[in-house]
C-alpha cells in the first residue's frame, strides 16, 4: 500500500515510502524527523500540529500526505533563517518568554506567522482571531499575545 | 562506578577529602537546618559534578513540567559557585544519575530541590577554596573565585575548579553548618532569568518526550475498555492482522490490550479498528442524569473532623451557603507518551511521570522485573498539572517493551485515552456556614466537605496502574484517602469558633492529583462566603478580610491588590470581585482581583481582566513566579467558566476538545501580576497559589457586575 510521495518541505524536496492515507504530520515527524509539529487531538481542534501550507497556517494531523504534494509546506525549523537565526515571530517568543511547558507554541508561532504575513499589524482581536484555533493549557496566552505584538513591531 | 552505583551505595567510595575547621570557622547561623533533600542524599557529588570543559552538572530529582525548575535551580547553584548561568548544566530526574526526591509535586520543588542544591554548592565552594588554598599555597581567605577558576588575589596564581579536582569529583557529606552566600551580595538568585529551554522549544529542537526517536523505534497503541470494569470477550487477532498492515504484535493480558506496529498511524488505525471489531462486558452503570450533589451525598464514605476550636452556639441566624465543584481534567495539550525497550534482561523506560523512582517500583511490581533491573530516565511532556495519564502509559509501554524485546517501542496514547482515562480533579460539595456580631466580625464558623481522593498516584504499588486493573487478574485501586480534599478547608482568618469537617466518597470517576488539589474548591468556596458575609455585615471586601487577619504578609498582598486595581474606572454592567489566600495555610500568600462584564439581558459573562499579588518567599526567578501566576489564574478562569467532565451511563463523554472544552483566545483575560519579594523568609513554590483566589474573585466580580451569585460551577455550562 506504500506510495512514493514527493514533498517540498521547509525548502528542500524529499521523496518518502509511505501509505498516502497518514496524516501528514506523522510524515513530518516520523519519516523527516521534525519536532516543531506536534500531537495534540489528531482531530484539528487544538492546533499543536500547524504547519504553514503555502504560507496559511493549518493543523496537519487529519490531512492526507497525498493531498499536500504540490503545497509548499513550511514547519518551525523552516522558519529558522540560514545563518541559524530565528525568525522574528520565533524571537518574540523567547523575548516575552511566552511558554510554560511550550507544547502549544507550534501552533502558537506558526499561527502568528500566517496571521502577520497577512496582517503586519493587528490588533488585539485580530490577534486573538489569528490564534483562536491553537489551545494553550498552561495559560500562556496573555504572554503570547505580547510575543505577536512585539513580532508585529520589530519588523 | 557509574551513578547508577554510586546513587544505590552513597559513600562507598570516598577521596578522602576533608573538611579543615578554619573553613567553616566563618560566619554563619548558630543553628542551621540542612534540606530534607540533603539528609537523604548528603554527599555533595550525588548533586555536582565539575565537568572537563570548565561546566558544572547539576543533579535534581525534580522534573521540568514547564514551571521553569531547571533555570531555578541552575541559578542557586551558579550563584553560590559564582559561575555564569551558561556554565551550568542542570540534569533531571533519571534513576539513573539523579537522587531520589519523590514526587514533583506541591509546589515542592523550590523548597526542596533548589534548597539541596544551594547548600551542595555551598558546601562545593568551601571545598574548592580549600583545595585551592593548599594547592596554591595561599590562604583561602585571599582566593577569589570567579567563572570556574580560583586565583589569588594578589599575583597571579590560579587554578580551575577541574584542574583541582583532576577528574575527581567531591565526595563529602554536606553538613551543617554550610556557609551560604549573604543574600546581600546576590547577583543572579531573586532576578528574572530567562529560561534557556524557552529557545529550544521555538526553533523545534528535540525536546519533549514526544521527539525522542531510536533506530528501528516501533509504536503502540493500547485499546481501554468501553467502560471503567468492561471486561474483553471476544477480540480476533488474525483479522486484525488481515485488515491493518504492519502489525508486529498485538499483546492481550485479560482485559489489558496493546498492538506494536512499524509506523505510527498503523497503531492509530489498529485501535480504531479494534475499537470497532472487539466485544466487552457491559461493566457498571454510571449515575448519569443524576443530581450530582444529591447523588456525591448518599454515597457512603469516611468522615474526617478537619479541625474544632471555642464552641459551637445554637443559633437561629447562621448564615448558609453550599458551594460545588465538578470533576476538572489536567487536559494537558499534548496527550501521555512513553518509550521503553527491553534488552539484555534490563528494562529502560523514558517517562514523564512525576515521580519516576516511585513509578520503577510500581513498574517492578506489575511485570514482574527486579527493581535493579530497571531503569526510568524523566523527560519533559507537555505540562501535566498534576497526575494525569503520564504514568499509566509508562507502565502500558513497559508491558509491550517486555513482550518485544530488543527494540525500542513508542506509545503515544491518543486524545480520546487521555481525555477518558486520566485520573480527574474530584467533584467536591462544599457547604459553610457563619455567625456574625454587631460589629460585623465572625463569631462562629461551620465547614463541611465532601469529596473523593485526590491522590491515587502509583506510589510504588502496582495497584493504580490502569493495565494493572485490565489484567486477567486484575489489581484493585488502593485509593489512599488523602488528606488532600482538606487542603485550605480551614479558613486563614481569625474566627474563635470553628468546626471543619470532611467526608470522603468512592465517587463514580476515576480521580487523583490535579492542581492545588482541594484548595481550589475551598478556597473557592470560602472566599466566596467571605463577600457574602462581608455584605451582610455591610462591609467592602477589603476591609472584611483585613478586618479578620492577623498575618502582615497575607494583608499586604491584599493591600497590593488593592492599590493595583484603585484606579480602574468601571464601565457599565462591570464589576470587580477579589479573594485571598494562602496555599495550605502554609505556604505562598496570594491575593487575586477579576474584572468581570455581565450582559444584562443574556447573562453572558467575560472575564476581562484580572491581578494577583503573591508573596512566595525568598524570590529565586522573578519571572518564573510572575509566569507561574499568570498561567494560575488564567487555567483556573477556564477550570471556573467552563469546564466539567461529561459522562453517560457507560462512560466518560467527554473525549475531545468539542466536549470538554477549554478557554480559548477569546475567552482569555489580559493578566498582570505584582510579586512582593521577602529574601529573609523561605523560598515557596508559586505554582498553585492562585487557582483557588482566581475562582472566588471571579464568580464575586459576577455578583458585583450584577449578575447571580454562583456558587456552583462550571458558571456557563456548555
Ligand atoms: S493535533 Fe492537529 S489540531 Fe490537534
Ligand atoms: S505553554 Fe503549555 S500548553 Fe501552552
Amino acid at each position: 500500500m506504500n506510495t512514493t510521495i514527493q514533498l517540498q518541505v521547509n525548502g528542500k524536496k524529499h521523496t518518502v515510502q509511505v501509505d498516502p492515507a497518514t496524516p501528514l504530520l506523522y510524515v513530518l515527524r516520523n519519516q523527516l524527523a521534525l519536532n516543531g509539529p506536534k500531537y495534540g487531538c489528531g482531530l484539528q481542534q487544538c492546533g499543536a500540529c500547524m504547519v504553514l501550507l503555502n504560507g496559511k497556517a493549518e493543523p496537519s494531523c487529519m490531512l492526507p500526505v497525498a493531498a499536500v504534494k504540490d503545497r509548499k509546506i513550511v514547519t518551525l525549523e523552516g522558519l529558522i533563517q540560514n545563518d541559524n537565526e530565528m525568525h522574528p515571530v520565533q524571537e518574540a517568543f523567547v523575548q516575552e518568554q511566552a511558554a510554560q511547558c511550550g507544547y502549544c507554541m507550534n501552533g502558537m508561532v506558526i499561527s502568528a506567522v500566517a496571521l502577520l504575513n497577512e496582517n503586519p499589524h493587528p490588533d488585539d482581536t485580530a490577534i486573538r482571531n489569528g490564534l483562536q484555533r491553537a489551545l494553550c493549557r498552561c495559560g500562556t496566552q496573555s504572554r503570547i499575545i505580547k510575543a505577536v505584538k512585539r513580532a508585529a513591531n520589530s519588523k | 562506578m557509574n551513578r547508577r552505583n554510586f546513587l544505590k551505595n552513597t559513600g562507598c567510595l570516598a577521596i578522602g577529602f576533608s573538611l579543615q575547621r578554619s573553613f567553616i570557622d566563618l560566619p554563619s547561623p548558630m543553628f542551621q537546618e540542612l534540606p530534607q533533600s540533603i539528609k537523604r542524599h548528603p554527599h555533595i557529588n550525588a548533586w555536582l559534578e565539575v565537568l572537563a570543559n570548565g561546566q558544572v552538572r547539576i543533579f535534581t530529582g525534580k522534573l521540568e513540567l514547564g514551571q521553569g525548575i531547571g533555570t531555578a535551580i541552575a541559578q542557586v547553584a551558579a550563584e553560590e559557585l559564582d559561575l555564569g548561568m551558561n556554565k551550568v548544566e542542570v540534569v533531571l530526574a533519571d534513576t539513573l544519575r539523579t537522587p531520589n526526591e519523590g514526587y514533583t509535586v506541591g509546589s515542592g520543588s523550590i523548597e526542596q530541590s533548589a534548597m539541596a542544591v544551594r547548600f551542595a554548592a555551598a558546601a562545593a565552594r568551601q571545598k574548592l577554596l580549600e583545595l585551592a588554598s593548599q594547592q596554591l599555597g595561599v590562604p583561602a581567605a585571599q582566593l577569589n573565585m570567579q567563572n570556574g577558576t580560583i586565583s589569588a588575589v594578589t599575583g597571579n596564581k590560579s587554578i580551575t575548579f577541574h584542574q583541582l579536582l583532576n577528574g575527581k569529583q567531591i565526595t563529602d557529606k554536606v553538613q551543617a553548618p554550610v556557609n551560604l552566600k549573604p543574600k546581600e551580595s546576590y547577583k543572579l538568585v531573586g532576578k528574572a532569568i530567562p529560561r534557556s529551554d524557552i529557545s529550544r522549544m521555538a526553533r523545534g529542537e528535540q525536546y519533549y518526550i514526544q521527539d525522542m526517536r531510536f533506530p528501528g523505534m516501533v509504536h503502540a497503541c493500547v485499546v481501554r475498555p468501553p467502560a471503567y470494569d468492561a471486561r474483553l470477550q471476544e477480540l480476533d487477532e488474525k483479522a486484525l492482522k488481515k485488515n491493518i498492515p504492519g502489525i508486529l504484535k498485538t499483546v492481550v493480558n485479560g482485559s489489558f490490550v496493546g498492538v506494536i506496529t512499524q509506523e505510527e498511524y498503523q497503531s492509530v488505525k489498529a485501535q480504531r479498528w479494534l475499537q470497532q471489531h472487539s466485544k466487552w462486558s457491559a461493566g457498571s452503570k454510571l449515575p448519569a442524569g443524576s443530581n450530582m450533589i444529591k447523588y456525591l451525598k448518599t454515597l457512603p464514605g469516611q468522615n474526617d473532623k478537619v479541625a474544632e476550636k471555642g464552641s459551637i452556639p445554637d443559633s437561629n441566624a447562621w448564615i448558609k451557603a453550599q458551594y460545588y465543584k465538578p470533576y476538572h481534567m489536567h487536559a494537558s495539550i499534548g496527550p501521555s507518551c512513553a518509550l521503553a525497550i527491553y534488552d539484555n534482561g534490563r528494562l529502560h523506560v523514558w517517562s514523564h511521570s512525576q515521580g519516576i523512582y516511585p513509578l520503577r517500583e510500581s513498574i517492578s511490581k506489575l511485570l514482574p522485573l527486579p527493581v535493579d533491573k530497571i531503569d526510568v530516565t524523566g523527560v519533559p511532556g507537555s505540562g501535566c498539572y498534576g497526575h494525569n495519564g503520564a504514568d499509566d502509559v509508562a507502565a502500558d509501554v513497559a508491558l509491550l517493551a517486555m513482550a518485544y524485546a530488543g527494540k525500542h517501542v513508542r506509545l503515544q496514547w491518543t486524545r480520546s485515552d487521555e481525555h477518558a482515562w486520566e485520573p480527574y480533579g474530584s467533584a467536591m460539595i462544599m457547604e459553610a456556614a457563619a455567625l456574625l456580631d454587631d460589629a460585623g466580625n465572625i463569631t462562629a464558623w461551620l465547614y463541611e466537605l465532601w469529596s473523593d481522593t485526590h491522590s491515587i498516584r502509583p506510589g510504588g504499588d502496582a495497584n493504580n496502574l490502569l493495565a494493572a486493573q485490565h489484567y486477567a487478574t486484575p489489581l484493585k485501586e488502593s485509593s489512599r484517602f488523602s488528606s488532600g480534599a482538606n487542603r485550605n478547608s480551614e479558613p486563614y482568618y481569625a474566627i474563635p469558633n470553628q468546626r471543619i469537617e470532611a467526608h470522603f466518597f468512592k465517587g463514580p470517576l476515576r480521580t487523583s492529583a490535579l492542581r492545588s488539589l482541594g484548595a481550589y474548591a475551598n478556597i473557592f468556596a470560602i472566599e466566596s462566603f467571605m463577600d457574602e458575609l462581608a455584605e451582610k455585615a455591610g462591609k467592602d471586601p477589603f476591609t472584611f478580610r483585613l478586618m479578620h487577619l492577623q498575618d502582615e504578609r497575607a494583608k499586604a498582598v491584599i493591600r497590593k491588590v488593592q492599590e493595583m486595581i484603585s484606579n480602574i474606572q468601571l464601565p457599565a454592567n462591570t464589576g470587580i470581585g477579589i479573594a485571598f489566600s494562602r496555599y495550605k495555610n502554609s505556604a505562598s500568600y496570594c491575593a487575586v482581583a477579576a474584572q468581570v462584564h455581565v450582559q444584562p439581558a443574556t447573562g453572558a459573562i467575560e472575564v476581562q481582566k484580572m491581578w494577583s499579588a503573591i508573596d512566595a518567599g525568598e524570590v529565586i526567578n522573578l519571572d518564573g513566579i510572575i509566569n507561574q501566576t499568570e498561567g494560575g489564574m488564567i487555567q483556573s478562569a477556564s477550570w471556573t467558566l467552563i469546564e466539567q467532565v461529561k459522562f453517560d451511563a457507560q462512560h466518560v463523554s467527554s473525549r475531545d476538545w468539542v466536549s470538554y472544552p477549554i478557554m480559548r483566545f477569546n475567552q482569555v483575560p489580559e493578566v498582570e501580576v505584582a510579586v512582593l519579594n521577602q529574601p529573609e523568609e523561605k523560598a515557596m513554590g508559586a505554582g498553585e497559589a492562585a487557582q483557588g483566589p482566581a475562582a472566588a474573585a471571579i464568580a464575586n466580580a459576577v455578583y458585583k457586575a450584577g449578575g447571580r451569585r454562583i456558587r456552583h460551577l462550571p458558571m456557563v455550562p456548555s
